[in-house]
Order: C-alpha cells, then sequence, then structure tokens
C-alpha cells in the first residue's frame, strides 16, 4: 500500500487554476523531488498533501485511509477529530522560512510537541531530542533561542522538531530556499543522511544537483501539470522542451 | 441638567453616609495640618490604587475576549463588537461613568444599594478599558505571521494550544509597549471618578482644597500620581526586559 496517494487533485486561487489533475504515489521509504519553475504550483502540492490548503476535488489517502475526498454533493470532506490527528501524525512538514517558535529555545521547540500533543514522558522527549540535535550537529545549541542561530541551523532544528515526532513522510517546502550556498550544503547534507534512513521523503526544491543526487522518482511541474516524471536519470536526461529550457536556463 | 442635580444630591448623601470622608470631618476648620492632609490623600491613594487593579484585572481579560469578538467569522457578531468598541472610544469615560451609575435607575426605576456606586466605576471603567484592549489585541494577533499557526498545525497543537502556547506569548511581547501606555493612562484616570463623588484621591484633594482654599492637596495629589505611575512605568519595563531573551 502507497504511504501517500494523491489521485487527480484540483485546486484553484478565485479564477487561476494553479493544479490541474495532478494524481502521484510515495511508497514507504521513496525520495520524490517536485522540481519546477516559480508558479508552477509546487508549493501548492505540497500545501495540499499537508491539509494546509483545502483541494478542490481529488482524494488524498495515507495509507489507505482518506485524509480529503469528494462528497456526492460535490464538497470536499476530510476526517474530523481523532481522525484527523491520527493522519496528521503520518506526516512532518518542514518550512522554506523555518516556523520555528520564537519563545522557546532550541530543546523546548522540538520537546513541547511530543510531550504537550503526544503525551510522551518528558524525560524521554529530552533524551530523543538531545539525540536527533546530536545527529544534526547541534547538541551544544539545545539552550539556544532561534534568534542566536544560523539559518542552516534552524533549519536544522526544524527538521529535528518534524523527525522527532516520527512522521512516516516528511515533506520539505524549499528547504534552502532562505539560505545561502554554504548554509544550503550542511542543510542538504542532513537530508541525504536521512534519505540513508529510509524515511519517505517530498521535497520541492530548486537545487537540482541535489534532487538528481537523492531522489527515486523525480516530477516536474509545468503550469500546475506534471510535464514529466520518472526516475532522476529519466527527468534530468528527459528530451521535453519545457523541461530542457528550464535545465537550460539554470546552467546560465 | 438632570444629571448633575441627581449628582449633587448624590454627593450630599454620600457625604452624610460618611463615603467622602473629608467633607464629613472637620478637626481643624482652615487649619488642617500637613499630616492630616497627607493621610487623607493616602486613604484617597489606596482607593485610587483599588480603581485602578480591579479594572485591570477585569479588562486584561475582557479585552481579549471583544478581540475575538472584533476577528469572528461571524459578520454579526463582528458588526456587533465594532459598534460596542466604536461607542467606548468615541465617548468620554466620565459620560460612561455617569452612564453605568444612574442608567439602573432611569431606564429600569432600580434602586440600588451603597455599594453600586463603587461597583459602577469598576463596570465602567473595565469596559471601556477592555475596547482598546482589544484593539491592542487585535493589532498583537493580527501581526503574528500565518506560519507559526501553519507550523503549530501540523506539529499537531489544537487550536486553544496554538493560540495560548504559541500565539499568544508572542502576541504579549509585541504589545507590551501599547499596553504601558494605556496602564499609564488609567492611573491618572482613576480621577475621573469624582464624577460619581467616588472618594479617590483627585476626589478628596478637590474637597480639601475647596475647603481650605489652597493649591497644595492639588500638587501633593500630583506628586502621588507622579509616583504611582513612575512605578507602575518601572514595573511595566521589567517585565519588557524580562521579554528581551528572544526576537
Amino acid at each position: 500500500m502507497a504511504l501517500l496517494e494523491m489521485n487527480h487533485i484540483r485546486k484553484s486561487f478565485d479564477a487561476l487554476e494553479v493544479i490541474k489533475d495532478i494524481s502521484l504515489k510515495v511508497e514507504e521509504g521513496e525520495v520524490l523531488s517536485i522540481i519546477g519553475p516559480s508558479g508552477s504550483g509546487k508549493s501548492t502540492l505540497l500545501r495540499c498533501a499537508t491539509m494546509l490548503e483545502t483541494i478542490d476535488s481529488g482524494e488524498i489517502l495515507y495509507l489507505g485511509r482518506k485524509a480529503a475526498w469528494v462528497e456526492p454533493d460535490g464538497k470536499v470532506g476530510c476526517p474530523k477529530g481523532e481522525k484527523l490527528r491520527e493522519i496528521c501524525s503520518c506526516f512532518g512538514l518542514v518550512f522554506q522560512n523555518f516556523n520555528l517558535f520564537p519563545h522557546y529555545s532550541v530543546l523546548k521547540n522540538i520537546i513541547d510537541p511530543m510531550v504537550h500533543n503526544q503525551k510522551r514522558p518528558k524525560a524521554q522527549a529530552i533524551d530523543e531530542a538531545m539525540v536527533l540535535l546530536k545527529k544534526m550537529g547541534l547538541e551544544d545549541k539545545a539552550d539556544a533561542y532561534p534568534c542566536q542561530l544560523s539559518g542552516g541551523q534552524c533549519q536544522r532544528v526544524a527538521i529535528a522538531r518534524a523527525l522527532a515526532l516520527n512522521p512516516k513522510i516528511l515533506f520539505f517546502d524549499e528547504p534552502t530556499s532562505a539560505l545561502d550556498p554554504e548554509l544550503t550544503g550542511e542543510v542538504l547534507k542532513v537530508i541525504r543522511a536521512l534519505a540513508e534512513l529510509q524515511i519517505a521523503m517530498v521535497i520541492v526544491t530548486h537545487e537540482m544537483n541535489f534532487a538528481r543526487e537523492i531522489s527515486d522518482h523525480v516530477i516536474f511541474l509545468d503550469k500546475g501539470v506534471i510535464a514529466v516524471e520518472g526516475t532522476a536519470q529519466e527527468v534530468f536526461e528527459t528530451q521535453n522542451d519545457r523541461m530542457r529550457a528550464f535545465l537550460g536556463k539554470l546552467e546560465h | 441638567m438632570a444629571c448633575i442635580e441627581i449628582s449633587y444630591i448624590e454627593i450630599s448623601y454620600a457625604n452624610r453616609a460618611g463615603h467622602a470622608g473629608p467633607l464629613s470631618y472637620e478637626p481643624f476648620g482652615g487649619n488642617m495640618s500637613f499630616q492630616v492632609m497627607m493621610q487623607q490623600l493616602a486613604s484617597g491613594l489606596l482607593r485610587s490604587i483599588e480603581i485602578f487593579a480591579l479594572t485591570l484585572l477585569f479588562s486584561l481579560p475582557l479585552g481579549l475576549l471583544v478581540a475575538f469578538g472584533r476577528m469572528s467569522r461571524n459578520r454579526i457578531l463582528r458588526s456587533v463588537v465594532w459598534v460596542f468598541i466604536s461607542i467606548l472610544r468615541g465617548t468620554p469615560l466620565m459620560l460612561q461613568l455617569l452612564a453605568v451609575y444612574f442608567g439602573p435607575f432611569y431606564l429600569f426605576k432600580m434602586k440600588l444599594g451603597p455599594m453600586w456606586r463603587f461597583t459602577a466605576i469598576i463596570i465602567a471603567f473595565s469596559v471601556n478599558y477592555a475596547a482598546y484592549f482589544s484593539e491592542i489585541y487585535r493589532s498583537g494577533i493580527e501581526s503574528m505571521s500565518p506560519g507559526q499557526y501553519e507550523a503549530a498545525r501540523i506539529l499537531g497543537y489544537s487550536k486553544m494550544s496554538t493560540f495560548f502556547r504559541i500565539i499568544f506569548p508572542q502576541v504579549v511581547k509585541r504589545i507590551l509597549p501599547s499596553v504601558t501606555n494605556e496602564v499609564i493612562t488609567l492611573v491618572k484616570d482613576t480621577s475621573l471618578a469624582f464624577s460619581l463623588a467616588y472618594a479617590e484621591m483627585f476626589t478628596i484633594a478637590k474637597q480639601i482644597a475647596a475647603k481650605e482654599t489652597s493649591f497644595a492637596p492639588f500638587i501633593a495629589a500630583a506628586v502621588f500620581y507622579y509616583v504611582f505611575n513612575a512605578i507602575v512605568a518601572f514595573s511595566m519595563e521589567r517585565i519588557e526586559k524580562s521579554l528581551d531573551y528572544y526576537t
């Protein structure tokens, strides 16, 4: 069973149709990259998958359980209460601008959702958080506040915060777009390490080399539709004109 | 005119009942000692502090509720709250005090007990300040980035915990300077309770001044208000500093 299945998703903002009938699947342990020009609908697609946006039509399933569907009357339904919580606990999301909680220390950012939302014992949460921070190379920053960290460090804290909730699939919405090349490198290194841990990931990115190297599957979005998809090699060596033009512009 | 007459009657009634102390207290005739004057002003100051503290206690939470109403998705509620805020900010607090105090009598022929004077003052002050605080809360809440809500949602926070754990603490930090302004104004506004002849500090200062034909009680009252406010400002600054650990 696929971890995530999105079928015939459509999404418009007023008259502008941003996503036009997109379907995709993510299997367990799979890394999917979504690339494409600005305004092609990449982020919107991710926001639909994480239910930050409500789809206009289509169907979203996590592990076969419906997260969004079309009712017979044409309206889009989604689960409520405990069922919604269960589905949402399947995934985590890393934002382009981190969205850490500035009034919480690094450690509290990570353990507060574990303790307050997942009701895990605090001592255990702290232990796990410290292990994660160590993996991120930030064990000495546990007591720092986000405003004292660099962008790259913030993003690594955000990744640790998402991982701490044990998601089955982790979404990245342009995780390095707010960072300079040096900081980008340290964040990409962390994501690479996660791929080796067999966590399923969906990454919206403009880092073409990174996407090519890390992905099992790549989707090239253009004007709200999937223009090319396949393995990294297939997509990056495609003869599709739009994709060639997009890659060509990047090189110059 | 009716209002003025009534308030005059109320004042004399208050004096007979001993509410407004000084007028019924005439130990030295026209030669009140400095010490007695200060004692009387200090007893008035205590009552001013009472008004101040109770108003903050009620208006700060009430203001948050009003802010929620003002930002509600329900159009009717939003409009009602908008009208409420606009009336309370658009008319003098002194008029509002008179309206709350005399309203029940004129509108419903209600006769309210001796505690009503103080209750009316606290109601009028709390509701008036809630209107101002609500707009301060709203400005703070609306300045929060949507990303904070989204991150909280993805991390599994309920709507309640998102607000009280994530949003509100940050809002408090942002609005603190504006709140300090209001709190300082409140210290001085407590003197408006004189319009209901309540024996807070300004009422007493006025009474002593009239009786002694001296300006000294006003100067003493000014010093008291200033020191009161200096303490308030200092405390608020301390709170602001304690939240300096993040930006």
